[in-house]
């Protein structure tokens, strides 16, 4: 037997494969192998560790040494340095911004130091190919106790006990879920999994399915066996190829193992386990869309009742759970509801996995106590705000969820609080916009996605999303009505109460918050034609402020269209004939001296007012 | 995998204990060999060789091997600093294949520091 001294857990998830882990991992077995040290230094590929914008990243082990934005050329350096003479690889480690300090510790980074890994637990911690290795993290334990020492009614009151609520949305008690649907007499019944994960810009769900597979499979034999179902389903999207593989090796090895499969652990437990490739409509999200899909059907959702636990897949009593959701039940199991319940508030309890993205410095994958405030998670995990820019709101939710200004952001991320301010907690996407953001152009951008993916079957869906995008179009392009606003909400109420399932119920969502909180942008938009954000082309004018202009030239060499003039040290202008509204000189002037005005905009900035003024008399 | 039963799952954990104390932390003792390039040149390697042998024969799982920069002593290389949790250091020098050996059944496993190699005991008087 060799005695391994050291462990390089490299990332091998989908965002770190995309920037180059297998290269990497030749690069360095090769180093290793030169140096003489690949037997006393083991290469693990692991799952994706919430941090792909900064791919490839490893943690070395036991030194607990964090490095990212791995590459070839980095890694003879890298070897010689940290792993034969022992001196930490500064060059590679996390850096602040604007400091150049290294923080070599893993736990020392703000991004990682924050959070609170129970759903994560095994992110980067074990090879996901390997089911020893999630079996040497007390996997499999949890499913053990189930089946050997609790009853049903054990296992649903610990997970009714712990308050574990829906990760998929709804946020719907998994117990109770659970209860209903064991209370149900069926010959037949099923445990699903819904791998969908539709919401653009989510991948929490991926990630543990990538990384952590056999945690998704343990949560749903412990569901099995509470509610008696012998066969099941994981939903996956085929766009999810790593998921997908990771998945079908999992049931491979865990069918081998005995852990699938008749007579589970010499129990005498059946559990079947399959796969089922979805093609990736957001509406096959909905459960009971996601069952006709399983059923060889067109995913389309249909009226409850009858609810699944009574009807589900093939009319046979079914429940449906979320991948996080299903991650989360084995610790439950062998820790006990209390331990779940010691984070968290107490409606909303243990922890919630976030998809932090947008303008801040760090993005990535976040699990955090329910209740903590969004200000911790964007300021303190996420970093702040990129390019010391102004937050101006954050997006929770997705296409059903909304947009939350600057003066909500101590809100606590609970169910409850989240959605008093009308936005949800939704599936966890998280999007953080700063001041360059046009809120107009952000809810067309998800209404955009909503209206694309209504499935068609009820009409305030299918044609209310329709008629709200193209006012929207219409608002961003100069040809709104000030009656517009209105309409909008009206509509969209309209929308939210009449149609079947939760796609229709909830697509207003995100304009209805951005009129409540940002109705002065609207406003603008339709009065003014000026969207100050500078996004809407149509909506603008770039002048530069001769004022304020230093003739330094950043823009004039920045301006894709040949647009802006002048000389060296002389305040430069812009032919506005030639401006095609990119904005580009905008963010290129370091001495703020380009304005972004109401479209048409003719004479001096300091005219504005007056501008102004004269375009509302005409709109009225 | 053969089909597993209940009391399995605890042998496989056992098994890879060793490389999950590497990842998890909560080892019982950790040396570290220092691998300056004077003390790569003075033998540090056959130090580390021979340390990580040891410890694979003795098929123990709780203690971890990490490597550091030079440790300012050139002259005594290669040096090696053994901690125990919840004892001080000891800071080993000219060490060989056969000391280390010497001082992994004494010191590590026995828990008896070996003197006679001893630099010193406790880092704070070290540098
Ligand atoms: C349009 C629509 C899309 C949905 N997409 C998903 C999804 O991608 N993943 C998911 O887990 N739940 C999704 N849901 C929620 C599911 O219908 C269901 O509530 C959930 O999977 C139940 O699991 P949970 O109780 O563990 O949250 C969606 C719901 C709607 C209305
Ligand atoms: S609300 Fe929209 S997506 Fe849902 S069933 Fe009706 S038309 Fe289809
Ligand atoms: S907005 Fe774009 S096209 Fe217009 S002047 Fe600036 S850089 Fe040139
Ligand atoms: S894929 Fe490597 S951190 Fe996400
Ligand atoms: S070019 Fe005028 S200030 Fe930048």
């Amino acid at each position: 037997m060799e005695k391994v001294r050291t462990n390089l857990m490299l990332c091998a998830g989908t965002g770190c494969v995309a920037s180059g882990t297998a290269k990497v991992k030749d690069a360095l077995q090769k180093e290793l192998e030169k140096r003489g040290l690949e037997k006393e230094i083991k290469i693990v590929l692991t799952g994706c560790n919430g941090y792909c914008a900064e791919g490839p990243v490893m943690a070395v082990y036991p030194d607990e040494i964090f490095y990212q934005k791995l590459t070839v050329e980095d890694v003879p350096k890298l070897v010689e340095e940290h792993f034969l003479k022992g001196r930490p690889y500064q060059k590679l480690m996390f850096k602040e911004p604007e400091k150049k300090t290294a923080i070599p510790m893993m736990k020392e980074i703000p991004f990682f130091k924050h959070q609170v890994l129970r759903v994560l637990r095994n992110k980067g911690l074990i090879d996901p190919e390997k089911i020893e290795e999630y079996i040497s993290r007390d996997g499999y334990q949890a499913a053990a106790k189930a089946l050997t020492q609790m009853t049903q009614e054990d296992i649903i009151k610990v997970i009714k006990d712990s308050g574990l609520r829906g990760r998929g949305g709804a946020g719907f008690p998994t117990g109770l879920k659970w209860d209903f649907a064991s209370k149900v007499k069926s010959d037949i019944k099923y445990m699903l999994c819904n791998g969908d994960e539709g919401d653009p810009g989510a991948f929490m769900d991926r990630s543990v399915m990538e990384s952590d597979p056999h945690s998704v499979i343990e949560g749903m034999i412990i569901g099995a066996k509470a509610i008696e179902a012998h066969s099941g389903y994981i939903y996956v999207r085929a766009e999810y190829p790593l998921a997908v593989k990771r998945l079908h090796l999992a049931i491979d090895q865990a069918t081998e193992a005995g852990l699938l499969g008749k007579n589970i652990l010499d129990t005498g437990f059946d559990f079947e386990l399959e796969i089922y490739l979805g093609a990736g409509a957001f509406v096959c999200g909905e459960e009971t869309a996601l069952m006709r899909s399983i059923e060889g059907k067109r995913g389309m959702p249909r009226p409850r009742p009858p609810f699944p636990a009574h009807k589900g897949l093939w009319d046979k009593p079914s429940v449906l759970n979320n991948v996080e959701t299903l991650a989360q039940i084995a610790p439950i199991i062998l820790n006990g509801s209390e331990w779940y319940r010691s984070l968290g508030t107490e409606k909303s309890t243990g922890t919630k996995v976030f998809a932090l993205t947008g303008a801040v410095n760090n993005v990535g994958l976040v699990e955090v106590p329910m209740g903590i405030p969004l200000r911790t998670i964007i300021y303190d995990i996420g970093g702040g705000i990129r390019k010391g820019r102004k937050f101006k709101a954050v997006q929770l939710g997705g296409p059903s969820g909304g947009c939350i200004p600057e003066h909500l952001l101590h809100t606590p991320v609970t169910y409850e609080d989240i959605v008093a301010t009308g936005a949800i907690v939704g599936s966890g996407g998280m999007v953080v916009m700063d001041e360059n953001t046009c809120m107009v152009g952000t809810a067309k951008f998800f209404l955009e996605f909503t209206t694309d993916e209504s499935c068609g079957k009820c009409p305030p869906c299918r044609v209310g999303t329709k008629i709200l995008m193209d006012m929207l179009t219409d608002i961003t392009e100069g040809r709104g009505k000030e009656s517009d606003i209105e309409t909008l909400e009206d509509l969209g109420r309209d929308i939210i109460a009449t149609s079947l399932c939760g796609l229709g119920q909830t697509a207003p969502n995100p304009i209805l918050t951005t009129i409540k909180y940002f109705r002065d942008e609207y406003e603008s938009h339709i009065k003014h034609k000026w969207c100050k954000a500078g996004v809407c082309r149509e909506l603008t004018t770039f002048l530069i402020d001769e004022k304020l202009c230093k003739g330094c030239g950043a823009c004039l060499r920045a301006c894709p269209s040949k647009a802006i003039t002048g000389e060296k040290k002389m305040p430069h202008k812009i032919i506005q004939d030639l401006c095609v509204h990119c904005r580009t000189c905008y963010d290129a002037c370091k001495f703020k001296s380009i304005k972004i005005l109401p479209a048409k905009f003719q004479g001096d900035p300091a005219e504005l007012e007056a501008v102004l003024e004269k375009s509302k008399r005409e709109a009225e | 995998m053969p089909r597993l039963t209940v009391g399995d799952l605890q042998k496989i954990k056992e098994k890879h204990k060793a490389e999950f104390t590497l990842r998890e932390g909560g080892y019982r003792a950790k040396v570290t060999v220092h691998m300056g390039t004077c003390g790569i040149a003075a033998g540090a390697r056959e130090v580390m060789t021979a340390l990580l042998d040891e410890i694979a024969n003795a098929g123990i799982d709780d203690v971890i091997v990490t490597t550091s920069g030079c440790a300012g002593l050139c002259a005594r290389e290669p040096l090696a600093t053994v901690e125990i949790i919840n004892a001080p250091p000891v800071k080993y020098c000219d060490l060989n294949a056969e000391k280390i050996k010497e001082i992994f059944r004494e010191h590590i496993m026995a828990g008896n520091p070996v003197e006679k190699y001893a630099l010193v005991v406790g880092c704070e008087t070290m540098y």
